[in-house]
């Protein structure tokens, strides 16, 4: 058995992760999200040159003779393959995309568009809300399920730490200026379900320890439960863990900001099941009273 | 919670061989007579188009509303009641009636069994909202009005689209509504999405309209340019002919200029109201319109009574099959717009597929290896059920039919990677009851039973996400979520059907030995 005293550190960490919250709030308010094409409209073109010597500033001023508007270039993966984003969309002309082709071979020689995405901004306003939906549905629909299976005070503790791990999650995301898109949106799900998860299991233990002891204060009690279900946490985090790695290094280019998010998630998850749910349920001063009332009712 | 019945095991076995047949058969290319379905792969994977079209309805409603002035002009003047100043603003047709005749107009208006209200007898409901202002009417569209109307210009129009996506033939397009103005077009295998889009892009209405004598626009004359230069022409507002008569259409050359034209033929109608114009229009020139510009103006050099004739008008050969083509298939009610297209050529398809199947084989291997590092002999187990795990959940996938993307590989590696969870917790939880509990059979049976609604909890919550994101998601997502979701009941199902068993066998066999896990 392990038996580390997770519970001494219950505020320090409350306090780190307190300082990670403001900071990601105000970088969220301040700085904004970076969103993809998929949410602020626009067009995305992926493209392969033949020629090696290419490099960002010379597609960069090509694409800026277009009149396209902001436009954006990134190296994807290869020394060759280039991302091109820019404002403006015009998928109703049909030779929009080829024009654009067209001019790019005359100036840095041949090049293959390997993905084009345009998306009009009706769509896109739509997909940030349908995106924005889901994301709160999943908060309210965890909330329900775990309001029917625990006691209110579990249920808060479970819902701050997935905010907790939402908000941090997505503050990265701004800080470090990365693609928001459609695959996000699914990776904070799946975080959210993740971090659920992670904390239900040692909430199940906290529960069950509160039957069985009745004279163990609940600052104890947490950390017991903790303990008991630490190799399972350590165990689960790890293999999922090196599945997520496997698909940031060798998934291909387009799966990286998806595996980044949830790897991001998997970790915050797994510090919020024990830094922030724990101290919760101590702040809320959670007894054997308090789940045998509940169940007597 | 240990003992497994004959039948049970059989049972398990033949279901877990079934699917893992399914799963199998994705990879052989053998024709196979028991069992021909494979797992499609997304457009991200096998490359292809994917086109969102939304119908602009704006021209069809301005169209409906003037042919309904026409007939509230007609019905109330039959039924001898003037009404007056009849106009059209935006989409609200305004009249006023005087003082001694609004009831009656106002009844008629809301009569169930009127003429004017044919549309009441076949839906129940008003096809126009009517406000009374005064001695002025107004009418707009009602709300089930207007869905009507939406909903038969879709059903055309994707009727339409569907005949020009079938004519460029590509391979198995996928053509689907959405809600009640969108169309959306898939397009599998498709590198070059341009013809398809200039096509869908095109109304297709043609037209053929005299060129006016008068050098003025004036009422029933139009101002109109043409379509290969700034000319422009004034054109009598009559049709003499309409695509609509037309019932073939093809690309010929013409064999006196060497040119190449669009030969058509008409049906019995269209026919004599040609041969009746063209009689009497020697001398004129005859426009031929396309959805509002003029292709050619051609002087009708003697009477085209049999029914058939050609349209010149600068034309490559592959300009000439596209018009050809368009009309064909027929005018759309509406003109369409592209709001979304996401097209991904094939090799990146290709690289997607090769990346995602590497990064399933690494983590894979590195979550195997770990959990026999971490459990020997039960990691053993664990990965045994890891593996059915994968075999069930691409059994179902292959079995339904469904659509594999890049996010559903993801989705897949991630159930192998948290698949383990749940015999992690049996496993753990076991190891706490075998230090109290010395009979190991006891001690295996309580980890079981005392795991399970954690192990429950644990996973209705993963499912609760892939629910939403399965209803709220499009496209590849969706495809993460189906794999997600499916992966949890895989996993539930080779834990406690294949481990449990495993584990049992094991157990049963070993008891005698010290520690076991």
């Amino acid at each position: 058995m392990n038996n580390i005293s997770f519970n001494k550190f219950y505020r320090k960490f409350n306090i780190l992760s307190l300082i990670l919250i403001i900071t990601s709030l105000i970088f969220l308010i301040i700085k904004g999200l970076n969103y993809g094409v998929d949410f602020k409209g626009g067009t995305l073109i992926e493209l392969r040159t033949n020629d090696k010597t290419n490099n960002i500033t010379m597609i960069r001023d090509s694409f800026n003779q277009m009149n396209l508007g902001d436009v954006s270039v990134k190296k994807f993966g290869n020394e060759t393959d280039f991302i091109v984003k820019f404002e403006k969309q015009n998928s109703n002309d049909p030779e929009f995309i080829k024009n654009i082709q067209n001019k790019l071979s005359s100036s840095i020689g041949d090049v293959d568009f390997r993905r084009v995405e345009n998306v009009g901004p009706k769509v896109s306003s739509e997909l940030l809300k349908s995106g924005i939906i889901a994301i709160s549905l999943s908060l309210a629909a965890m909330l329900l399920y775990i309001w029917i299976r625990f006691e209110w005070q579990f249920s808060l503790g479970a819902i701050l730490a997935i905010f907790h791990d939402v908000i941090i999650t997505l503050g990265i995301f701004s800080i470090f200026s990365l693609e928001i898109n459609l695959s996000i949106v699914a990776a904070v799900l799946t975080i959210v379900g993740y971090s659920m998860n992670d904390t239900v299991v040692i909430f199940d233990r906290v529960r069950e320890n509160l039957r069985k002891y009745s004279d163990i204060k609940i600052y104890e009690l947490t950390n017991i439960s903790i303990n008991e279900t630490l190799s399972r946490t350590i165990i689960t985090s790890v293999t999922t863990l090196l599945a997520l790695l496997s698909i940031y290094l060798f998934g291909g280019e387009i799966l990286k900001g998806f595996s980044l998010a949830m790897i991001l998630g998997v970790i915050f998850g797994t510090y919020s099941s024990i830094y922030i749910a724990n101290p919760i349920l101590v702040a809320l001063n959670v007894s054997q009273r308090t789940i045998v009332k509940e169940e007597k009712d | 919670m240990l003992y497994f019945s004959k039948l049970r095991i059989i049972s398990v076995i033949i279901f877990t061989i079934i699917f893992s047949y399914f799963a199998l058969s994705n990879f052989t290319k053998l024709d196979d007579r028991f069992f021909s379905k494979n797992i499609n792969l997304g457009l991200d994977l096998q490359g292809g188009s994917y086109l969102l079209l939304e119908i602009d309805n704006r021209p069809v409603i301005t169209q409906r509303l003037q042919a309904k002035i026409i007939e509230l002009k007609r019905y109330f003047k039959e039924k001898e009641i003037s009404l007056k100043n009849f106009s059209l603003n935006g989409d609200t047709i305004t009249f006023e009636a005087q003082e001694q005749d609004l009831e009656q107009v106002s009844k008629l208006l809301n009569d169930k069994e009127s003429d004017i209200n044919q549309y009441y007898q076949s839906y129940k409901s008003h096809e126009f909202d009517v406000i009374e202002n005064n001695n002025l009417f107004n009418l707009n569209y009602s709300r089930y009005g207007l869905v009507l109307l939406k909903n038969a210009s879709l059903d055309q129009a994707i009727e339409i689209v569907r005949r020009r996506v079938d004519e460029v033939g590509t391979n198995e397009p996928n053509i689907l509504k959405r809600g009640n103005d969108r169309i959306l077009v898939e397009l599998p295998g498709l590198d070059d999405p341009n013809r398809i889009k200039s096509l869908l892009g095109k109304t297709a209405n043609l037209t053929f309209q005299f060129i006016s004598q008068n050098s003025e626009e004036s009422f029933g004359t139009e101002k109109l340019s043409f379509e290969d230069d700034d000319r422009e022409a004034i054109v009598s507002k009559r049709i003499i002919l309409s695509g609509d008569n037309l019932v073939d259409a093809k690309p010929t050359m013409n064999s006196q200029t060497n040119e190449t034209v669009v030969s058509f033929s008409l049906d019995r109608v269209g026919a004599k109201k040609f041969g009746k114009a063209t009689s009497t229009g020697v001398g004129k020139q005859l426009a031929i319109i396309l959805d509002g510009k003029i292709i050619s103006a051609p002087t009708v050099r003697e009477p085209i009574v049999g029914g058939s004739g050609q349209i010149s008008g600068n034309f490559t050969f592959q300009s000439a099959t596209d018009l050809a083509l368009l009309l064909r298939s027929g005018a759309l009610p509406a003109p369409l717009n592209i709001i979304e297209e996401r097209t991904v050529g094939p090799d990146l398809g290709q690289d997607s597929i090769d990346a995602g199947i590497l990064s399933l084989i690494i983590g894979f291997l590195l979550v195997i290896i770990f959990m026999i590092y971490k459990y020997r002999a039960f990691g053993l187990i664990a990965n045994l059920a890891l593996i059915t795990n994968l075999f069930l959940l691409i059994g179902i996938l292959t079995l339904f039919e469904a659509t594999l993307t890049l996010p559903g590989i993801a989705g897949i590696i991630l159930t192998v990677g948290m698949a383990v969870d749940a015999n992690v917790l049996i496993f753990e939880r076991i190891k706490e009851e075998t230090k109290s509990e010395k009979n190991p059979i006891i001690a295996f049976d309580a980890g079981y039973t005392k795991s399970r609604t954690t192990i429950l909890d644990a996973n209705i919550t993963t499912l609760i996400a892939a629910f939403i994101l399965f209803f709220m998601g499009s496209g590849p997502v969706k495809g993460f979520s189906v794999t997600l979701g499916v992966g949890i009941l895989t996993t539930l199902f080779s834990v406690y059907f294949i481990a449990r068993l495993l584990t049992s066998l094991y157990v049963v066999k070993n008891k005698e030995k010290e520690q076991l896990l």
